[in-house]
């Protein structure tokens, strides 16, 4: 973790997101804490469905209401409680000092406009700058995200670029008025495995360059590791386990972290190394109605009887790196230890 | 765009052609003796055989049909035997009449129901939402002939501001004319609105609800910019499109709103026609309207080709 | 649509709407229930019904014995809704009218489905040449504005109730073909589709027992939606005099009446008026409710 001295940038603390729909409340968010510090780079994993990408669309004011509904918490970014702040003023944050990337490039990008125009747009809103600075800070940008020949191609419209470009210009508009925080939801998803190398490349150095807070949310541990300073494994809404990336994929303390990292392919390995891939069996739980423990127990073949009827704080893992924190009543490497042994 | 154009004339050529043979075909309906029957009231035995003889009524129908149709593309569309007149000469002066008031109409359509589409889907759920639905379903239900009878009884009967009925041409007083013009205009143009109140709430929701509005809201960008800049101009191509939809609608409302308030137009025309059983007028009205229907429709594809750039560069 | 253009409800429908699953049809009723607009419009629609079937009992009057005592009478315990022009009783007539209006709505889209339904099918499930070639010709018809064809069909056909079902039918024939069309090649393409051509079926079974049924929603919502369309264009075509003929009770051919004595007798003018805006209204809130309750997913 880089500069964890100071106040933090990002302090989310009890956040509670509902959505009111036909068959019930959908619990999507339920009551999630942790902070980011500046220069952070925090990866958020999970399925679909574990609140990974509401969580932060709640916390910019970015999801439908109705039907979404935030239940409770405090988001303070910068000291300020961005739940709290009214629309009119939560507007100057959104894409001045958070910036957005989302996932699909295809159809985040308005067909209607130029590339020029919606990259000047928030230029011109947050930095007051004139038509003319804006533009030519819009073709440093198409620079900056390494798209060739920018001068001629300001003035495309969207459907004229391959899908990594347009991910390089969504990259733009997320880093146009230099926010202090860059938030990422599953940003290569859409994207080809080798374009997406390209993507992850592009903000690894991005990063280097700028120095900006960065949240990756992605389901794919993969992408994670090799871009994120801190991971945090999400499920039905709760974080399950969170700590910096190396003690995280060396010493996993959560059994979903576990399922999550079996399932994916160890290419370090030598041939003899290699294992079978597993999954995770079963599927994640109804969300009108979450189980009242462990949301994840059901599926863990570690859980214990408490895990089903009482939801384990997340606190420091014991003997694990500092600031490593689980949410589990079971001791996993203890569990594993008596497998391993006949 | 040329390709584009060029794509689309294709497709109304032949339309409009088959809607002509159609509309031919439908002096097949008439009982007993076409030639009789085309005459009217008239039973000069000169006239119908001047008429058989016109209409090459001894030659089979398609060979009629050939007959005719080179007439039409040569601006012939027959004669009123009625009235005494070239067709294309009566038609030509009544079309600007309905062309006004149609155009009219579509002004007070458009500036009815595309605000209220907008309002009713960016407030959507609301109170303002339900009475817009409510206004619209008001508009789709009521019969632009009785709405017209009520606004005379209130504004011409009752408090005198309007006149009931007749025209005045724009050239020769351009107030009298819209005065004359404001309640059938309004009459035509409430039930269009309606429509296109629909169409663009629908479109608007679908917009609101799409990625690169959320893109824009993540970019700080104003409500109103959200609206107009970013969610309008893409909820506009198929709000074009399904408008020029309703100019079909627009020239049927219009037959009725000039017979309620006497206007003189081609509606008026059409109903005369069809009463002093004056079957070629009524032919060559049908055929200038099925082909405006057309022209306007494909105005419609072009205009919506030059606000969507995707299809503009195809 | 208040000149009975009902091309703009086929747009409002885009994706099959599909009953599947077992034991729906009692959901799909309490889906329906569930809202007041379309408990409203059936409520009208049934008493509209019941006046047109009951006329000969409830009607205080024969709608075309005349009374010189009543000629435009103002609306009075004898007459409540007034009397007409030569002293016949309005509101008999408005009762008897109602008949002309549900019967034009009904037969017309009766014919416009008996006639585009099979059409649609063919065209759908043909494809190729023959599907073009009916496009083309619902393309033409299409051309020529509903209310516009319905005249032009009426004036040639002759003035008559009779003849006018039949032209307004024919005119919304191809919103039907259309409409048919367009939902069997949607449902054609699933996978229950194609499962069942894989077994064997011949076409002609596929298309009666697996695709008509899922079609059906979506025509029933149209055709609810295409009579209210139709008693306007029945409604305008007798206050054009190309409909129902004096002295037949019909509720446009009261308003063309009506309209020659708006300072008089202006009673004549609000009844029938009133009748085809709420018998239309139901309708029109009847097939809203419909199309939310047979696909909740579409609703907006």
């Amino acid at each position: 973790m880089t500069g964890s001295v100071g106040p933090p940038l990002l302090d989310v603390r009890d956040l509670r997101v509902a959505f009111d729909t036909e068959g019930g409340v959908v619990h999507a968010v339920n009551g999630i804490s942790y902070t980011l510090h500046e220069g952070e780079t925090l990866g958020v994993v999970g399925e679909s469905g574990s609140g990974k990408s509401v969580h932060v669309l709640a916390m910019l004011g970015l999801i439908p209401r109705p039907p979404g509904r935030i239940v409770g918490g405090q988001v303070l970014f910068r000291g300020r409680d961005l739940l709290a702040l009214p629309e009119r003023h939560l507007r100057r944050v959104r894409g001045a000092e958070i910036g957005f990337v989302f996932q699909d490039p295809m159809s985040s990008l308005n067909p209607g406009m130029t590339v020029a125009a919606q990259i000047i747009e928030p230029l011109r809103i947050h930095l007051g700058l004139d038509r003319r600075a804006a533009r030519a800070r819009a073709r440093d940008l198409l620079d900056l995200v390494r798209i060739p020949d920018a001068a001629a191609r300001l003035d495309q419209y969207p459907h004229e670029f391959s899908g990594g470009q347009r991910q390089r210009v969504m990259i733009a508009i997320g880093l146009a008025c230099r926010p202090k925080l860059l938030i990422a939801d599953e940003a290569t998803t859409a994207l080809d495995v080798t374009v997406q190398a390209e993507i992850i490349a592009l903000v690894q150095e991005l990063k280097r360059e700028l120095g900006m807070a960065i949240i990756w949310i992605t389901h794919d541990l993969g992408v994670v590791a090799g871009l994120s300073d801190t991971v945090q494994v999400m499920y039905a809404g709760r974080i399950l386990e969170r700590g910096p990336v190396d003690d995280i994929f060396r010493d996993p303390r959560n059994a979903y972290t576990l399922g999550l990292l079996r399932s994916l392919p160890d290419l370090s390995r030598g041939r003899a190394g290699r294992r079978r891939l597993q999954q995770i069996d079963g599927s994640p739980p109804d969300m009108h109605h979450p189980p009242p423990g462990d949301p994840f127990a059901p599926r863990n073949t570690y859980a214990t009887p408490r895990c089903r009827t009482e939801m384990p704080p997340l606190i420091q893992a014991p003997g694990a790196a500092p600031g490593h924190l689980v949410a589990a009543w079971y001791d996993l490497p203890a569990r594993l230890a008596e497998e391993r042994a006949p | 765009m040329l390709r584009f154009l060029a794509h689309r004339l294709t497709l109304a050529i032949p339309t409009l052609v088959l809607a002509s043979m159609i509309i031919f075909a439908l002096q097949q309906l008439l009982p007993g003796d076409v030639a009789t029957a085309l005459t009217g009231e008239e039973r000069d035995p000169e006239v119908i055989a001047f008429i058989r003889q016109k209409y090459h009524l001894d030659q089979p129908l398609p060979v009629r049909y050939a007959y005719w149709a080179a007439g039409v593309l040569q601006g012939d569309l027959g004669v009123s035997v009625r009235l005494q007149k070239p067709v294309a000469e009566l038609v030509l002066e009544k079309l600007p009449v309905t062309l006004e008031l149609a155009c009219l109409a579509m002004l007070v359509a458009l500036a009815i129901g595309v605000p209220m589409g907008i309002l009713s889907a960016v407030k959507r759920g609301t109170w303002m939402d339900a009475a817009a639905n409510g206004i619209a379903l008001w508009g789709l239900s009521i019969p632009n002939f009785w709405l017209g009878i009520l606004l005379i009884l209130l504004f011409s009967v009752h408090l005198g501001w309007l006149p009931a009925s007749g025209y005045v041409p724009p050239g020769e007083s351009l107030v009298d004319n819209l005065r004359a013009m404001a309640m059938p205009a309004f009459v035509l143009g409430n039930a269009i609105a309606a429509v296109m109140m629909r169409h663009t709430r629908a479109a608007m929701l679908g917009v609101l609800g799409s990625d690169y509005v959320r893109t824009a809201r993540a970019k700080g960008v104003s409500p109103l910019r959200l609206v107009l800049r970013h969610a309008l101009p893409n909820a506009a191509i198929p709000i074009i499109t399904l408008g020029a939809l309703e100019f079909g609608q627009l020239l049927s409302g219009a037959v009725l709103t000039e017979q309620v308030f006497s206007v003189p137009g081609f509606g008026k025309l059409m109903v005369d026609a069809v009463f002093n059983r004056d079957f070629a007028t009524v032919q060559g009205v049908v055929i200038c309207t099925a082909a405006t229907y057309i022209a306007l429709n494909l105005a419609a594809d072009v205009l919506s080709a030059v606000v969507n750039p995707k299809l503009r560069r195809a | 649509m208040s000149t009975g253009t009902p091309v703009t409800g086929a747009a409002g429908i885009a994706a099959p709407a599909r009953i599947r699953e077992p034991g729906s049809l009692a959901a799909f009723w309490r889906r329906l229930c569930a809202r007041p607009g379309a408990v409203i419009g059936l409520a009208i629609v049934v008493a509209v019904v019941g006046m047109a079937a009951l006329a000969d009992v409830i009607a205080p009057y024969d709608p075309t014995a005349t009374d010189w005592g009543a000629v435009r009478a103002a609306p009075s315990l004898a007459h409540p809704f007034g009397g007409d022009e030569v002293g016949r009783d309005v509101l008999s007539r408005i009762i008897y009218g109602a008949r002309a209006s549900l019967g034009a709505g009904l037969v017309s889209v009766g014919l416009a489905v008996a006639l585009g339904l099979p059409i649609g099918l063919v065209a759908g499930y043909a494809g190729g040449w023959v599907d073009g070639a009916i496009m083309r010709l619902t393309d033409a018809l299409l051309a020529i504005p509903f209310l516009i064809l319905a005249i032009a069909l009426a004036a040639f056909l002759g003035p008559s109730l009779t003849n006018a079902m039949l032209a307004i039918g024919l005119s919304a024939t191809s919103i039907f073909v259309r409409l048919t069309r367009a939902q069997v090649r949607a449902v054609a393409a699933e996978e229950f589709v194609e499962a069942a051509r894989a077994v064997g079926n011949p076409p002609w079974r596929i298309a009666l027992v697996h695709i008509l049924p899922n079609i059906v929603p979506a025509i029933l919502v149209q055709a609810t939606l295409t009579i209210a369309a139709a008693i306007i264009a029945e409604a305008s075509l007798s206050f054009l005099g190309l409909g129902q003929q004096p002295p037949e009770p019909s509720w446009g051919a009261m308003l063309n009446v009506a309209k020659n004595f708006m300072e008089q007798a202006p009673w004549m003018a609000i009844w029938p008026g009133v009748s085809i805006f709420l018998a239309v209204l139901a309708f029109n809130l009847l097939g809203d409710g419909l199309r939310d309750a047979l696909d909740p997913r579409q609703r907006t």
